[in-house]
């Protein structure tokens, strides 16, 4: 009998989302199939790489993340421009850790007026990361949103405390928003139906997931993840047929097993290669269960995984 | 496969005789359909329903082990294509790989990387399990030799690889007792590896160039009285190797292929000369699906977080991890560290004691029972309440490790710190925490 490539049906597909503007805008999304199951479907467009910047010098990042970046950390627009110059990156994720009201609580304005900066002086699509506190985010997100009109930036993460402040601030000055959900399908699709009917149309939704770290719930993002595509592609749950991104890279990094030297943890190997491994590695897991953008932080992981990813998608 | 209880059903007597326990043979059928009954609880059934029944209810993985004694790896098993359907059942093996070839210095290094590299993590000992044994030289005698100094030095479950029967037979030989993986039966040897797996009672490996070959390979094996076999398709490309993985089990489980229905390894040592990238291929085959997994070499900074994964990967998602509960300190505390309890939730415990390492500041935490629940869950379940929590206090015998007699909940639970002060009474102060693990930190260097 003549082996026959079990298939596998499917009835929805993943919409498609233009990121940025101009010649370096990115398209995203697409997908008629599971990750990578290339036998039976396609993605149309591959999954993205989007590198870090950062509002305020970080303090707690190990020598390994922070080297390549030390020349640039105390300025957003230099290190945005270092990451599309030096490495090649197709998207730029500035994170807003400063308006932090439990650290630096650096005014919305501030925040604003520094992603206008960045956002002005690179051409690749910028993504716009709050400090994740619901009440901080709707202020400062909705002022990013105003000075930022027209430019296409990707913001969030809106939550459900936030919803509508954000979320009018993405469909007036047209932005795309970051649907973002504690782990939990429904709670995902709860708050995709909101964004609907406030308004935000279907092309400008991205899900963030909650990214946990590899050793620290990854198994939970990877999970919801693959329910959530099963749901978009086998179950026609139209409300959940949207690209994902997973903001990975603080998740990785701040664990003690990224960040520990030789000499406290002789068994974990080369801490150097162990961070960046750590990082790749938490990418591939997140890019089989159906990412679509991931916030990455060290040059080598990044090569690494768009090497796996044009090898998982080779002819 | 599974029958459904309507067809199991025509297998039976259908006399009714209650004797089984239950009142008709439809109650019945349907209660095995559901594997709430025993076949055996039937005393009329015939011999050949039985071997049918029996048939179908063979998992369609076949579970298999390889090695003996304590370490032996179970491997295959599976009955889902994704965990959340249900849970992955059996953790791929790692291999490292050591050839008769390889000069003795560095043998004796990779040996003792394997038997030094183990990590301590939610109470279990994250290890590599296997080591494959390579017979590049083409002497069967030094093959022999190194499957000896192997089987001595280690309580590794071995994979045996040659393309000389002779030799795999000598390294057999020498280690049947260990349960050894054969590898590997192709199309020129067929015949000899199956007996030579048969005679020593050893699972054989079957390696083809593409699936179809694989299947017929396999077919014939079992067809010689083969019952544990592991398959490799040959791929060594990762989108090829990748897809093979992801039809050999839908094959098993859609197609109900018995064939292909064994679990499978997988070769990234020769995919890469890179070994970083070797590690993210293997990461691939942890997600997707491989039995077992060979590398070129091991190193803790590439092991480490490879073993993290396919515990995580791995864990039923039906039963949170949880940790034992109890007292742990972190970073050396005295009897004036602060004290903070918590739940055995092992994320909400990693996230926990990770602020309060990366805070510097030698604490006590109090891990309590909660069945694995988080603080917010096991507070709405009355399971982290004031009298609970505070009774737990009481007999965890921090008591006699501090001084200062103060407990810090989370900020999520902040309204019972009223029953928790009346619990412990007024020796004890309750003070509330950040509702964020990340806000720890700060917190405990404030003076908490």
């Amino acid at each position: 009998m003549a082996f026959q490539i079990p298939q596998i049906t499917y009835s929805g597909k993943i919409k498609e989302v233009t990121l940025g503007k101009g010649p370096k805008a990115v398209t995203i999304g697409g997908e008629n199939s599971y990750p990578f199951h290339l036998f039976e479907g396609e993605m149309a467009h591959p999954p993205r790489i989007a590198m870090e910047v950062y509002d305020a010098p970080p303090e707690d990042w190990p020598e390994t993340a922070l080297e390549p970046f030390s020349d640039v950390v105390h300025d957003p627009v230099a290190w945005a421009k270092k990451c599309i110059e030096s490495y090649g990156a197709d998207l730029v994720a500035l994170q807003l850790v400063s308006t932090d009201p439990n650290g630096l609580n650096r005014p919305s304005e501030e925040a604003a007026e520094t992603a206008k900066k960045v956002a002005s002086s690179i051409d690749v699509p910028l993504i716009v990361w709050g400090s994740a506190n619901a009440d901080k985010d709707g202020d400062v997100l909705r002022k990013v949103a105003e000075v930022c009109d027209g430019m296409n930036l990707i913001i969030g993460p809106v939550v459900e405390g936030n919803y509508k402040q954000v979320g009018a601030g993405a469909i007036g000055y047209r932005h795309t928003a970051i649907a973002s959900s504690p782990i939990d399908i429904n709670l995902a699709k709860q708050l995709n139906i909101l964004l609907g009917n406030l308004g935000i149309p279907d092309g400008q939704i991205l899900v963030d997931p909650t990214t946990g770290g590899l050793g620290y719930g990854i198994e939970y993002t990877y999970s919801v993840m693959e329910r959530d595509r099963m749901a978009a592609l086998t179950q026609q749950d139209e409300r959940l047929q949207f690209p994902i991104i997973c903001n990975m890279a603080k998740e990785v990094w701040k664990t003690k097993e990224a960040k520990a030297s030789a000499e406290e943890a002789p068994a974990l190997g080369d801490p150097r290669r162990r961070g960046i491994l750590m990082e790749a590695m938490t990418a591939v897991v997140l890019l089989l269960a159906g990412a679509d953008i991931l916030v990455m932080r060290h040059p080598e992981a990044i090569k690494m995984v768009r090497e796996m990813i044009s090898d998982l998608m080779a002819k | 496969m599974a029958l459904t209880g309507i067809q199991i059903f025509k297998l039976l007597p259908k006399t009714n005789c209650k004797e089984c326990g239950v009142p008709t043979c439809l109650a019945f059928a349907m209660n095995l359909a559901a594997g709430k009954a025993e076949l055996a609880s039937c005393p009329y059934v015939s011999e050949e329903a039985r071997a049918q029944l029996s048939e179908a209810a063979a998992p369609p993985i076949r579970p298999l082990t390889v090695g003996s004694g304590e370490n032996a790896v179970k491997i295959g098993g599976e009955t889902v294509l994704f965990r959340h359907e249900k849970t992955f059942v059996n953790k791929p093996g790692f291999a490292i790989l050591i050839s008769d070839v390889t000069p003795g210095d560095e043998i004796n290094e990779r040996l003792k990387r394997f038997k030094v590299l183990r990590y301590e993590r939610v109470g279990l000992t994250l290890r590599p399990e296997m080591i494959a044994i390579k017979n590049e030289s083409g002497d069967p005698s030094k093959f022999e030799t190194l499957v000896k100094k192997v089987k001595s030095e280690t309580d590794a479950a071995l994979i045996l690889m040659s393309e000389k029967v002779e030799a795999l037979a000598a390294g057999v030989k020498a280690s049947s007792d260990r349960v050894p993986l054969i590898y590997a039966a192709t199309d020129g040897n067929l015949e000899a590896l199956a007996n030579l797996a048969g005679e020593n009672k050893c699972p054989l490996a079957v390696k083809a160039t593409d699936l179809e070959t694989l299947s017929g390979s396999a077919e014939k094996l079992i067809a010689a009285g083969l019952k544990d076999l592991v398959l490799d398709s040959g791929s060594r490309t990762l989108r090829r190797a990748f897809e093979d993985q992801v039809f050999i089990r839908r094959a098993a489980l859609l197609q109900k292929n018995r064939s292909l229905g064994f679990p499978t390894i997988a070769f990234p040592c020769e995919m890469t000369k890179d070994p970083m990238k070797e590690a993210l291929i293997a990461a691939t085959f942890v997600a997707k699906y491989a039995g077992i997994i060979v590398m070129s070499d091991l190193q803790g900074e590439s092991l480490f977080p490879l073993l993290v994964e396919r515990l995580n990967i791995y864990t039923d998602p039906q039963r949170p991890m949880t940790m034992q509960p109890g007292i742990y300190p972190i970073g050396n505390p005295g009897e004036e560290s602060p004290v903070l309890v918590t739940v055995n939730f092992s994320l909400t415990y990693f996230i926990v004691s990770g602020e309060i390492e990366s805070s510097r500041i030698p604490s006590w935490l109090l891990v309590m029972d909660t069945e694995g629940l988080s603080v917010l869950t096991a507070w709405a379940a009355g399971k982290f309440v004031g009298d609970a929590i505070g009774a737990f206090i009481k007999k965890s015998g921090i008591s006699e490790k501090v001084k200062r007699r103060q407990v810090i909940i989370p900020g999520a639970v902040a309204v019972i710190s009223g029953d928790l002060e009346e619990e412990l009474g007024s020796d004890w102060k309750v003070k509330t925490g950040p509702r964020e693990a990340a806000h720890l930190p700060a917190f405990l260097k404030m003076g908490a």
